[in-house]
C-alpha cells in the first residue's frame, strides 16, 4: 500500500473565516516529493479551493515560500522525507498580512526595494560604442553573493526585528542595496547609505542572523547589514567628529 | 467595474516585457506605460534560463557566422531579414544590459567572457555563471524601477483583449488579491507572456507557462505562426523536468546509454573525442539530440526508472573543481532535487519540452496583423527561430525584439487617440462570462486536473518528438472533445480572493487552444523539418513547405491553416550538417 502523510494546512478565506484555521489532508508519501508536490496533489485531487503561489519548482523564482513545521522554507525544496512521520504543518510566512490561505501580501517589500535604488547610478554613462565596463572576476566576486537574492521573503519571515518594527527596511532590501554599492560600476553608495540611515531599523538589527540562516541562496543579509553599520558609523564619525576635531 | 487607462500596456513582466517597457519609457517618456502580469515580474520564467545569451563580441567571430548558425539551426525556416537585424542589434543590447549592471561572467582582464553552445560554430554565448536568465531578469526588473513612467499591475490575470473596429484597445483583467474584474484601456498592447510548455507533461517550463498571450491573440483573430515546432531539450531531469543546462555538455559532459556508450556517434553527429568539439556530438543541436534519444529507446538501449525511460549525462571526468566553477547550479539542482552528486554519480536525463518556436505572428518590429497589438519574446514568432531555435538565442531575442516591439508600439500609440468609452460594453460582457461560467458556476463533473492530464497524454503521444498523420488526426478529435468537456467543469472555489482554481481553469482553457493550434499545424505540415519530425513524411520538402504555417481560430472546429512565404536574403536552403 502507498504510504501517506498528513498535511496540516493553514486556511484563511476572508469571505468565510474571521481568523485562520487548520485543515488536514492525507496525501501520498513519496521519497522524491517536496511539500509543494503534496500541496499540488491536494489542489488537483482533494480540494481545488486551497490557494498558494508557485511557479518554477526549482528554487529560483521565489514564489513558494511558506512555513513548514514552523520554519520559513521554499516548499519546492522541502522534501516530505525530512518531516516524516508527520503530520507536516504548512502555514503562510510570518509578519506579512495573509491575503488568503498560504498567500501573503508582499507589497511592503516591493515598496522598500524601490527605495534603496537597486540599479546602477553613475555620474557619467559611458556610450555603448565604447564597450563594456571592465570588471575583473575578483571585482565581480565582491558583490556577486548579494546579487543572488531571489526575493523569496524567507528572511523577512525569519527576522524578529521586522516582526516588531514593520518600518525596518529589512534583510533582502539591504542586501540588494549592498549588491549595487559593491559593484565596481556603481557610484551611489553614499546616496544609498543616506537612504538607509533615514529608515528605522538598520540600527535595531541586533545581528540575530536568522535571515542568513534561512536564505536558500546563501546571500548572508546579516553580513550586509553589519557591513552597513560599520560604513554607516564611519560615515557618522566623519560627518560629526571630524569637523569637531578640526575646530 | 473599475476602468484604468494608460497609453501603452505590456502584458507580461518577464525579460521581453520589461525590456519593452523600458524602451517605451526611454524613447517616449511622455507615454504612460503599464506592465500587467499574473505574477510579480521577478517570478517570470525568464528567471529559470541557465546557459547564456548569444551575441557577437569577440575577434574572429562575425555577424554572418551568427546568422548562418541561426538559419541552418532553424532548418531554413527563419526569416533571414529578421535574423540579420537580430544578430546586428544583439551585441548592443547585451552591452546595454552590462551597463545596467548584469553580472556577466568575466575574463581575467575584466572583459566579458563567452562560452561555446550547441549548434554554434564559434564561442559567442555570454553567461552569468549558470543563472544567466535569473540575473538578466533581476537586472531588468531592478532597472525598470528607476523609471517613474512605468506603472505596474502585479498579480493581475488578463482574460481578454479589447478589440474595437479592428484595433486592439486594451484588456480585461482580474486583480487576484480582490477578484475585481477590471478594464484597462490602452492605445497599444504588447503581449510578452512567454510560451506554453505546460501543454506537455514533461517540460522544463514553470507552472505559469500556459500560452496565455498566444490564446488571447488567437481569440482576438490574430494568427499563431509555426506552432508545430516544439523544442525538446535533450537533458531534463525525469519527473520534475528540471533542466540540466547545455553548458554541462559544452564544458565536456557525455551522453551515455545503458551500456555506457556515447550513442550520438551512431546518429551522424560526429566522432567521440575526449574534449568537446563545437557543432559535434553532445554539442549538436537540440532537436537531433532529442531524436537520437527516441531511437536509442526503440533499440532498447535506454534505462528505465519510475518516470519512464532515461539515459545518463556524465560529467564526473570534469572533476569537482571544474563542476563547481563552471556549472555549480547543475550540482546544486541534482543534490537538492534528485539527491545525486554529479561529481560522483551520473545524472539521469530525458528529453523534455523546452521552448515554442511558434507563437503570435509578428513582423520584425513585433507588430501582429491586428493593429495596435504587438508581441515579443517566446509568445511571439518573428521568426528568427525557424524550425528549431539555437540554444542561447532566446535570451538575446527577448532583448532585441522586446526593445523593437516597445519602440514600434510606442510610435504607434503616440499617434492614437484614447479608446472610445463604449468599449466598456465588451468588458462588461467579459465580466458576466467570468462570473457565470466560473465564479457562480454550479454542478459540472470534470476536474481541471483530469482534463489537463488527458491533454498531456494526447500531446505526448501525438505531437512529441516524432509525429504521424494518424495519431495527429486522433489528437484533433480528442482536443475537440476536451474543449467540450471543459464546459462541464466542476469548481470548488467560489471566492473572489486570490482564487487560483479560477486562474487554473482559465489557463487550462488557454492551453487547449494552444494545443489545437499545435496539433492542427503539425497535421498539415506533411514533411520533416527541424523539431517537426513526421515518421510518415521523413524528408524536408522545400517545394511544398518552405513556408510559415498560420493558424487562425475557427468559429467551430479546428483552426484554419494558411501559409506565409519564408524570407530568404543571402542563405539559400542547404543541408544541416553537424560533426563533420
Amino acid at each position: 500500500m502507498q504510504p501517506t502523510v498528513a498535511l496540516r494546512v493553514a486556511r484563511y478565506r476572508p469571505e468565510q473565516e474571521s481568523e485562520p484555521t487548520f485543515q488536514t489532508y492525507e496525501v501520498p508519501f513519496r521519497k522524491d516529493w517536496v511539500v509543494l508536490d503534496a500541496l499540488n496533489y491536494v489542489k488537483d485531487k482533494l480540494d481545488g479551493s486551497l490557494s498558494f503561489r508557485w511557479s518554477c519548482r526549482m528554487g529560483v523564482c521565489g514564489s513558494c515560500g511558506m512555513k513548514v513545521n514552523g520554519s520559513p522554507k521554499l516548499t519546492c525544496a522541502a522534501f516530505l522525507s525530512d518531516s516524516m512521520p508527520g503530520p507536516i504543518r504548512v502555514e503562510p510566512m510570518d509578519y506579512f498580512p495573509v491575503v488568503r490561505d498560504l498567500v501573503v501580501d508582499i507589497t511592503d517589500f516591493m515598496r522598500k526595494l524601490k527605495k534603496v535604488k537597486p540599479w546602477i547610478i553613475r555620474e557619467h554613462e559611458r556610450p555603448l560604442a565604447e564597450g563594456e565596463y571592465r570588471q575583473t572576476p575578483d571585482e565581480l566576486d565582491t558583490y556577486k553573493q548579494f546579487s543572488m537574492c531571489i526575493n523569496c521573503m524567507l528572511c523577512y519571515s525569519a527576522c524578529p526585528i521586522y516582526g516588531l518594527e514593520p518600518s525596518f527596511i529589512g534583510p533582502a532590501a539591504i542586501a540588494l542595496a549592498q549588491r549595487y554599492n559593491m559593484d565596481s560600476r556603481d557610484e551611489a553608495a553614499r546616496e544609498r547609505l543616506e537612504i538607509l540611515s533615514e529608515h528605522d531599523g538598520i540600527w535595531q538589527c541586533t545581528f540575530v542572523g536568522e535571515c542568513t540562516k534561512v536564505c536558500p541562496k546563501h546571500v548572508d543579509p546579516a553580513g550586509a547589514i553589519q557591513r552597513y553599520k560599520l560604513t554607516g558609523a564611519a560615515h557618522w564619525l566623519k560627518t560629526f567628529l571630524l569637523p569637531g576635531a578640526a575646530r | 467595474m473599475d476602468l484604468f487607462t494608460c497609453d501603452l500596456l505590456v502584458v507580461g513582466g518577464g525579460g521581453a516585457g520589461l525590456r519593452a517597457a523600458i524602451a517605451v519609457a526611454e524613447t517616449h517618456p511622455r507615454l504612460r506605460v503599464a506592465v500587467i502580469s499574473k505574477v510579480y515580474p521577478m517570478r517570470s520564467h525568464t528567471v529559470s534560463a541557465e546557459g547564456g545569451a548569444a551575441a557577437v563580441i569577440k575577434a574572429g567571430d562575425s555577424l554572418d557566422e551568427h546568422a548562418y548558425d541561426t538559419i541552418s539551426g532553424g532548418d531554413w525556416l527563419c526569416d533571414q531579414d529578421a535574423v540579420e537585424a537580430f544578430v546586428r542589434e544583439a551585441p548592443e543590447e547585451m552591452l546595454r544590459l552590462e551597463h545596467w549592471g548584469c553580472p556577466w561572467s568575466r575574463e581575467p582582464d575584466g572583459h566579458i567572457a563567452v562560452r561555446p553552445f550547441g549548434g554554434m560554430k564559434i564561442q559567442r554565448t555570454w553567461f552569468a555563471a549558470d543563472k544567466t536568465g535569473f540575473h538578466m531578469l533581476h537586472t531588468l526588473f531592478q532597472t525598470s524601477l528607476k523609471y517613474d513612467a512605468i506603472q505596474r499591475y502585479d498579480e493581475f490575470f488578463v482574460t481578454k483583449l479589447l478589440v474595437d473596429e479592428g484595433h486592439c484597445r486594451g484588456v480585461v483583467a482580474i486583480e487576484l488579491s480582490t477578484g475585481k474584474i477590471q478594464a484597462i484601456t490602452a492605445k497599444a498592447v504588447i503581449l510578452c507572456t512567454g510560451g506554453c510548455g505546460k501543454i506537455f507533461p514533461f517540460t522544463t517550463n514553470a507552472n505559469i507557462k500556459n500560452g496565455d498571450g498566444m490564446a488571447l491573440a488567437y481569440r482576438a483573430g490574430a494568427p499563431l505562426k509555426d506552432m508545430e515546432f516544439v523544442q525538446y531539450h535533450p537533458t531534463g531531469l525525469p519527473f520534475t523536468g528540471i533542466l540540466i543546462t547545455e553548458a554541462a555538455r559544452s564544458e565536456g559532459g557525455w551522453l551515455l546509454n545503458k551500456e555506457g556508450y556515447r550513442y550520438l556517434q551512431d546518429y551522424d553527429l560526429g566522432k567521440p573525442e575526449p574534449k568537446p568539439v563545437l557543432r559535434s556530438m553532445e554539442l549538436g543541436p537540440r532537436d537531433r539530440l532529442s531524436q537520437a534519444f527516441v531511437k536509442e529507446q526503440e533499440k532498447g538501449r535506454t534505462l528505465e526508472g519510475p518516470y519512464g525511460h532515461y539515459v545518463h549525462l556524465d560529467v564526473r571526468h570534469l572533476g569537482e573543481k571544474v563542476i563547481d566553477k563552471k556549472i555549480p547550479f547543475v550540482r546544486e539542482l541534482c543534490l537538492k532535487y534528485m539527491n545525486i552528486d554529479p561529481v560522483k554519480e551520473m545524472i539521469p536525463v530525458r528529453p523534455v519540452v523546452h521552448y515554442m518556436m511558434g507563437g503570435i505572428s509578428t513582423d520584425a518590429h513585433g507588430a501582429t496583423p491586428l493593429p495596435g497589438l504587438y508581441a515579443a519574446g517566446e509568445a511571439a514568432c518573428v521568426s528568427i527561430n525557424g524550425a528549431n531555435r539555437l540554444g542561447s538565442n532566446s535570451l538575446t531575442e527577448i532583448l532585441v525584439f522586446g526593445a523593437r516591439a516597445g519602440k514600434a508600439a510606442a510610435a504607434f500609440a503616440a499617434e492614437q487617440a484614447q479608446p472610445d468609452p463604449s468599449i466598456l460594453t465588451q468588458a462588461h460582457d467579459e465580466q458576466r462570462r467570468l462570473e457565470e461560467k466560473f465564479l457562480r458556476k454550479t454542478g459540472g463533473r470534470e476536474r481541471i486536473a483530469t482534463l489537463r492530464a488527458e491533454m498531456h497524454e494526447t500531446m505526448e503521444e501525438s505531437a512529441g518528438i516524432y509525429r504521424a498523420g494518424a495519431s495527429l488526426e486522433k489528437a484533433v478529435e480528442k482536443l475537440q472533445s476536451l474543449q467540450e468537456r471543459f464546459h462541464d467543469l466542476t469548481l470548488d472555489d467560489r471566492s473572489y480572493t486570490f482564487n487560483t482554481e479560477l486562474t487554473a481553469a482559465l489557463e487550462l482553457s488557454f492551453m487547449l487552444d494552444g494545443a489545437e493550434a499545435i496539433v492542427q499545424s503539425a497535421r498539415k505540415r506533411r514533411e520533416s523539418r527541424g523539431s517537426h519530425q513526421r515518421t510518415d513524411y521523413p524528408k524536408r520538402d522545400d517545394k511544398e513547405f518552405l513556408g510559415h504555417s498560420l493558424a487562425y481560430r475557427a468559429v467551430d472546429g479546428p483552426p484554419r491553416i494558411e501559409y506565409l512565404p519564408v524570407t530568404i536574403t543571402r542563405w539559400p536552403p542547404g543541408q544541416r550538417v553537424y560533426g563533420r
